[in-house]
Formats: structure tokens, sequence, C-alpha cells
């Protein structure tokens, strides 16, 4: 069977406001996805392999495995030993690095063009011959344990935001730290890993996205050499299928930990992108925080000085439903219940008066102009086109810049009485406790 | 990770100078000085119509004179905080307005102003900019918002341990000198800066002939000289010549090691360890660079993370550093490992320093370090923000035009013999500093204590 060549052109012309890169499309027979953006205007280009798996896939009990298995692709396999991967890319100038979500693990090198093949070789590799060495296993799990400590156990505002959205949510695995519970990570063995790596690290559960200095057809010959060979896997990989089921009340939670300031997070479960209202939901974060004109910033910052800093967050990119999250830093004399309730004010208030046009265009103005600063990056334009592909297809980029054109202030309005309920929200309080002890 | 949050962590600048191994890297680039001064840098790129401003300012704590520790920090935050016709909010919503952004601030050698924009709102852009620059008013209830929310901040900051250990341990390595504090100054000294300090912090330093433009993207030759003619040229400094940096009492070098340790109810210690280093301007920066790569900087090729990441398991996250700074900054080693284990780590650190001093690196360490450094110069001037930092940053330190071109000769010319030198010149394990914040009770420095003593 032929190779099916698919080049996909993002429609410039329906967006003459976007400009955007030309994304093209292969599927290699073992069902591994191959994206190629092509721009030439430096000698240099990033490589980045997606797998479909994050914590949401991961078995009751062995929370963090999927993060602990990306710190252990690091660790080698018989022909590049541990770290060479990492050396092999300094050595060359280039720069490599990896994330997991609650929906992906991405991998990444950004380098001379004329060095790409280093990626394809050592991305194809350990694809599929990681060694998973017991004794990096049981080191590498303590560096996860001591990267725990450091961006969680340590930091009170983290930790109020792994309550929250614990709590947030009951069913559905998203409730699960990326990072894992302590003792999940400790528990975590190498046939734990070894197992969860040949059930999800399969060539038709990843796609790779190239972008720079390259040619398409050359660069997909290459991808095809070194990853053609690696098998489907036989059985399929199981589908996460559990559906949040409808909060009917408020949740509350309270923590009080070492801290100077009181800090409130507000969750409200929404759908994500492409769901009609995903748009609406978008240009409302950017209405209510986006920027020093912005609602929270003004009323809670400016005016009222109750809140050294305010927010509202939209992560529309998820697979599944997740949740906008509002909150904010007391300033320093104020009490949280004074943010959360000015948080409330202040979506009452668009709920009750539609925001004025000019301000609506703002919102529009200032996420079109991200896209266009963000794609000087071979990286970020990679990784937009990976997170769009990641939840079913690249092209719901473009559906997305035209989503938020279309959003008018009736439509934020709608979605902020629609979701912005207290049945639907859950509520998480830090209450700073003295700090002990002092410098010597 | 939400959107906001990705594309916000994409403009991140790291600037390291760093060029092919080959050849030396072309950057193409104009310079011209306008009548009143200003060094202005243009470099034009068309492949996004984006425009990338950059305006650098010599004005730092440095030029703090005494009891006005903040003013530099705070001058450069009230620049958008209103200016003679029009309000902060109006400044804040005719930029987001059209989605650009316009930020100011200082660091510890200058302070700058950027501005990011669409090239079809370059004229808004420029205009506002401009405003900002020529008529700043600092209006006194700006001023005054703006010293509660600067307490606020630094408030917040204390929060997080590796604020505290950073900022304990360059009080402990710079003592009284500008390097010592933060840039925002203390919750003290902010409540006693006035408007007329700000004011005349302006006066003094904000002027055409104090400062580099650099301009990248989407504009061409007669574009800017437009843009510029419009309104950078009516930008007009004092008659008088820029006041000389403010004077210092003379510091004391230290002789020994110091041990800080501030309690906190953690689980992790956190950890900065060094003492003052080198000035960007030395000749042995380069040498100290590549040395600084190979001991902890390095990432995962350094020894630092290979041993006491990879090996022992005892941290996230160790890197050591060498700030190149207008004058001699600071080098320092920082990490985070659980409480029990820092005696342990810090004992490493001392190894490592010591068998830096004391042995060769080796061929292949030297080779991998160079062909980094040198490789991935083109990766620091992939967009056209970095350009813009990287041209207006470079002139501050005085670098020279072609310092692009030059850069892979001084990064291949380093041998084993100048990183051993440069280590036993600038490597003083005897006169560290040590901050740990953390459990007091757990740290279990026996084993550092031990170590002390051998040398």
């Amino acid at each position: 069977m032929m190779i099916h060549l698919i080049v996909g052109l993002v429609l410039l012309f329906l967006i003459p406001a976007v400009p955007d890169a030309a994304v093209q499309e292969y599927r290699l027979e073992n069902g591994l996805k191959v994206l190629v953006i092509q721009d030439r205007k430096a000698p240099l280009a990033t490589f980045q392999v997606w797998y479909r798996v994050g914590s949401r896939d991961e078995p009751e009990g062995k929370s963090g495995i999927s993060h602990l298995l990306e710190h252990m692709m690091f660790k080698g396999t018989p022909r590049y030993g541990s770290k060479v991967f990492s050396n092999i890319v300094q050595r060359n100038g280039g720069s490599d690095n990896a994330f997991t979500t609650k929906d992906y693990t991405m991998y990444f090198q950004t380098l001379a063009s004329d060095r790409i093949d280093i990626s394809i070789e050592l991305e194809a590799d350990r694809m599929t011959n990681l060694l998973l060495n017991e004794k990096d296993v049981v080191s590498e799990r303590n560096v996860v344990m001591e990267e725990r400590r450091m961006r969680y156990e340590d930091d009170p505002q983290n930790l109020l935001y792994e309550e929250l959205v614990a709590t947030a949510l009951k069913a559905h695995p998203y409730r699960r730290p990326v990072i894992g519970w302590m003792s999940d990570i400790s528990s975590i063995g190498r046939d734990n890993l070894l197992g969860y790596y040949k059930k999800h690290y399969a060539p038709q559960n990843a796609f790779i996205v190239v972008s720079g200095d390259v040619d398409p057809d050359d660069i997909l010959a290459r991808i095809r050499k070194a990853f053609g060979g690696i098998s489907r896997t036989a059985d399929p990989v199981a589908a996460v299928r559990t559906k949040e089921p409808q909060q009917r009340g408020e949740k509350r939670i309270l923590l009080r930990k070492e801290a100077e300031l009181p800090y409130v997070l507000i969750a409200y479960h929404v759908p994500s992108i492409p769901d009609d209202d995903s748009y609406a939901l978008d240009v409302l974060s950017t209405v209510l925080s986006g920027g020093k004109s912005s609602r929270l910033y003004r009323s809670l910052v400016y005016e009222k000085r109750i809140a050294l800093s305010a927010f509202a967050d939209y992560s529309g990119i998820h697979r599944d439903p997740f949740l906008f999250i509002l909150g904010g830093t007391s300033a320093p004399g104020k009490d949280a219940a004074a943010v959360e309730q000015a948080i409330y004010d202040e979506v009452a208030g668009i709920i009750a008066e539609a925001p004025a046009e000019q301000e609506v265009e703002k919102a529009k103005n200032q996420t079109e102009a991200s896209f266009v600063f963000a794609q000087d990056s071979n990286y970020a334009q990679a990784l937009y086109t990976g997170m769009f592909e990641m939840m079913g297809d690249w092209r719901l980029k473009e559906g997305y810049l035209r989503g938020i054109r279309a959003v008018s202030a009736g439509d934020l309005q709608r979605v902020a009485k629609k979701y912005f309920t207290p049945e639907n929200r859950t509520v998480a309080v830090l209450i700073p406790v003295k700090k002990e002890g002092g410098a010597q | 990770m939400s959107l906001r949050q990705k594309i916000v962590l994409l403009f991140f600048t790291v600037i390291v100078f760093l060029v092919p191994a080959s050849e030396g890297y072309s950057l193409d680039f104009a310079r011209k000085t306008l009548p009143n001064g200003l060094v202005v840098y243009h470099s034009e790129r068309h492949n996004l119509p984006v425009v990338m401003v950059s305006l650098l300012i010599k004005a730092s704590p440095l030029d703090e004179l005494p009891g006005k520790a903040g003013v530099a920090s705070m001058t450069a935050h009230m620049m958008t905080e209103g200016t003679v016709t029009r309000s902060s909010l109006q400044i804040s919503q005719e930029i987001e307005f059209i989605g650009a952004d316009l930020d100011a601030s200082a660091t510890k050698d200058y302070s700058t102003l950027s501005l990011s924009v669409l090239k079809k709102n370059v004229q808004k852009g420029f205009e506002v900019l401009s405003d900002v620059l020529l008529n700043p008013a600092f209006p006194e209830e700006e001023l005054k918002r703006k010293r509660e929310f600067v307490k606020g901040s630094l408030k917040r900051m204390e929060d997080e341990p590796s604020y505290v250990a950073e900022k304990t341990f360059l009080r402990e390595v710079f003592g009284d000198h500008p390097y010592g504090r933060p840039v925002e100054g203390s919750v003290e000294t902010i409540d006693t800066l006035t408007r007329d300090d700000v004011a005349n912090f302006y006066r003094d330093h904000y002027r055409p002939d104090n400062a580099v433009l650099s301009v990248v993207g989407d504009v061409t030759q007669e574009e800017l000289k437009d843009l510029l003619d419009r309104y950078l040229s009516p930008w007009k400094g004092r008659e008088s010549p820029i006041r000389a940096e403010a004077v210092r009492p003379a510091d004391k070098e230290r002789k020994e090691p110091k041990l800080v340790i501030v309690n906190r109810d953690i689980s992790q210690a956190n950890i900065h360890l060094g003492h003052r280093g080198i000035a960007r301007s030395d000749p042995d920066y380069y040498a100290v660079a590549v040395m600084n790569y190979i001991l902890g900087g390095g990432g995962f090729a350094s020894r630092l993370t290979s041993i006491v990441r990879d090996e022992m398991g005892l941290t996230y996250s160790i890197y050591s550093s060498f700030a190149g700074n207008k004058e001699p900054g600071q080098f320092d080693v920082e990490v985070q490992t659980k409480n029990e284990s820092a005696g342990a780590v810090i004992g490493e650190i001392f190894r490592q320093m010591t068998r830096m001093k004391n042995e060769p690196v080796t061929d292949q360490e030297l080779a991998d370090a160079k062909s980094y450094l040198t490789g991935s110069f083109p990766r620091r001037l992939e967009t056209s923000r970095k350009v813009a930092d990287f041209l207006s940053v470079v002139k501050f330190y005085e670098l020279g035009d072609d310092y692009p071109e030059r850069y892979a000769g001084y990064i291949n010319a380093v041998t084993k013999e100048d990183i051993g030198r440069v280590a036993q010149k600038y490597l003083h394990p005897d006169r560290v500093v040590i901050v740990i914040v953390g459990r007091e009770g757990e740290l279990r420095l026996a084993d550092f204590e031990a170590l002390k003593k051998v040398q």
C-alpha cells in the first residue's frame, strides 16, 4: 500500500488577519502520523514526538507513571546509553526536553536543520528499545520525588491548585496530578513502567511534528526509513470513558499552610475545544484577565487594591471537559473572602450587562496577535499544531481562530450565565499560618 | 499548562553568546546614531508582520544613591503609569486593544522598555512608546499604588523558599553593594522613595545619549527613518553631563566560608553556594563560560547534574553559573534536595569545585562544551524578539558590532590550561557563602563539616 500523501493547507484567504504556515500531513503504514511545517527563515528546525498518553490513562495506585516514564526515556537504550541522547543533542548545539500533561507526553529537540537526522535516529530508537535499568528506575524515582517536593510540597499555591482539581473532579482521571501522589510514585517499579511503555508507546498512538528549515518530502523519506519498520501494537490502547457527573452543589476546601498571603481559587466545569461554547469561554478569559485593562486587574488590583494578582484561566486544550479557573492572591492585610466576592461581582457584571464591542474586539485582537508573535518560533508553531492534533485534528486550529472571531458580547453573557453558577463551582482557599523560625 | 501560559513561557529569553564551531555567525543589521545621541540598531526580518523594539537605558541600581535603593526599578515601572496626556489605564487600553505589549523594567545593570507590535499597528505602538518615554507624568496617586503593589509582591515572593535562599545568598556575597539587594529594594526603602526621587532619576538617566534602541522585524529603512523622525528624534536629554556612578564604600573580600540557615517548615532544603565571580568585560569570561558548562551549567552534560541528579538521585535540579555583569557578578551553585540530603549534596559540590581546580578537564568534556556553546548560537537568534534584545545588550556590554563573527574564535581558543587557570583564579571553596533554607533540625550538616576541614 502506498503512503497516503495528504497535503493540507490552512485557508489563508479565509482569515487574512492571521498569517499561518502550511501543514503537510502524511501517515505511515504503521499508523504513525507525520506533520511537517516548512519555514526557511533560519537554518533551524524543531522535531517533536507526541504520544497520546498522559496522566488520564494511568491505573489506580500508579499515578505519576506517565511522567516517570518520560524521565526514563532519557536513561538509554542498548544503542545509546543513559544520558547519551541529551549529550549527542547538546554536542550538536541543540537542546532537548520533554513534558507530560494529563492528555499527552511530548518529546522535542531544537537543532540546526542539517542535524535533524539525530532527532530521527534517536527518537525512533527509544520508541521501542528503552532499557529501563532497575538501578536507573530507583534513582529516577527519587529525582521525581524531589521534583514533587519542589513543585508542590513546598509551594502553597501549587498545592492549593492540586487540592482544587482533585476535589472539583470526583470521577474523571484528570483529578490526579501529572506528577503523581508521593506514595504512588515510590511504588512504581520497573515492571509497571515496562508494561505501560509497551502499551502506550506505539506508532499508531503517536505522531511527529517537524517545523523549520526542512523539505517535507525529504524529511518524510528519512522518517519513514527510521520509523517505518516499527510495528503497530496488536492490542488497541484502551480509551478513557469516564464522564465526570454533573456537579450539583458548591464544594469548598480550606488549606492551612505556612504562607505570607491568602490565595483563592474558583473552578467551574466547562467543555473543551471544539465545543460550541469553548470559543466564548476563551474570549471571556481574556476579557476578564488579559492585561492591565482587563476586568479583574482593573477592579481587584488597581481600583479596590484587594489583590496583588487576579486571573481567569480557560484551559480549552483538553480532550475531555475540564475547568475554568479564576483566582487571586490577596494584597497584604486583605482577606481571601473579599477577593472571592469581588470575582463573583465581576462575573455577575458581565452576566447583567454585555461588554462593550470594543472590549470584545480587544480580546480577539490580543488572541490573534499572540498567535502571530508565536509563529516566529519553530517550537511554538510545532507546539500549536501538535496540541490541536492531539485533540483530534490539527485543522481544529483554523476552526479555533474562526470561532474566536465569531464570538459576540451576547455569547460572553450566555456562557458566563450557563457555567458560572454556585452549583458548578469548587472553591479552594489558602489560609496562611505564621512561619516558624527565621534567619540566624 | 494553559495556552496562554505556554505562550508566555515561549517568550522567555536567555542570552548566551555562542557561535558555530566552523565559522562566525553573520547577523544582518545596520547601526546609526541620531543627532540627539540615541544609538539605533535595525535588522529587517520580513517573515512575519511583526515589529520588536528594545530600548535599553543605562540606568540601574548601580546608579542609586545611598538611601534610594529601588529607585531605578520604581522609575522603570512608573514609565507606563501615566504621561502628560494619557492615564495609566488609557496606556493599557490602547496597547492591549492592538494586541501589543509595552513593558518597562530594571535589571541589575540596565533598564529596558520593550514593545512588541503587529506591523499594521506600528505607528500606534511607536506613538505610545514615544509618549511614555518622553512625557512620563509619575502621578502621585499611581506612585502610591505602585509602592503598595511592589511591597505586596515582595511579601508574596517570601513564600518561595528559592527566592528567600537567593536573596539571602546575594546579600551575604555582596554586602552593601547594589548587587546584594533585590532590584526593587526592600519594603522599608520603597516607602521612602518620593515622586521627586523618581522624576530626578528619570531626568538624570533617561536620555537619548544614555540609551540604545533596537528595532527588528517587518520594517524597512525608510519606514524606520519616518518612525524615528516622528517619535524618537524629539527626545532630548539634559544639557549637563551624565551623573557619574554612585560612589560606594569599598567592600571587604571574604576570607573564610560562611553558613547561613533560614529555618522553614519545608520538605526540601533550598541551597545556594558561591561567592563573587567575574565581570562581563573580563577577557577570562569565555574560559570561565566553558569551565562553568562542564562544572554545572551544561544541564545533563555537566558534572554536577550528572553526579548529583543522575548518579545519586538526590535532586531534580542543580545548576552553576557565573553572572557576567557590568561589575563582577556572583558565582552561584543552586540546588534543591530533601532536608536529609543537604549535607551530602554540599559535600559533593565542594568535591567538584576542588576537582575542577586540581585536575584538568578531559578532551571530550572540552570538545563537547565548545561544540555546544558554538553550535547553539543560531537558536539564540531565532526570533525577532531575541534579536532585538541581543543587539541592545551586546552594545551595552560593548562587545563590538562584529561580536557574532568573533565569538566562535573566543570559545574555540580556550584550552585545558586556560580552564585550569581560571578555575584556580575564580573558584574558591575556602571562601564560599552557603545559604540553606530548610528544616534546620533535619539538615545533617556533619557530612559537610568534615569536608570543610579537608581543605
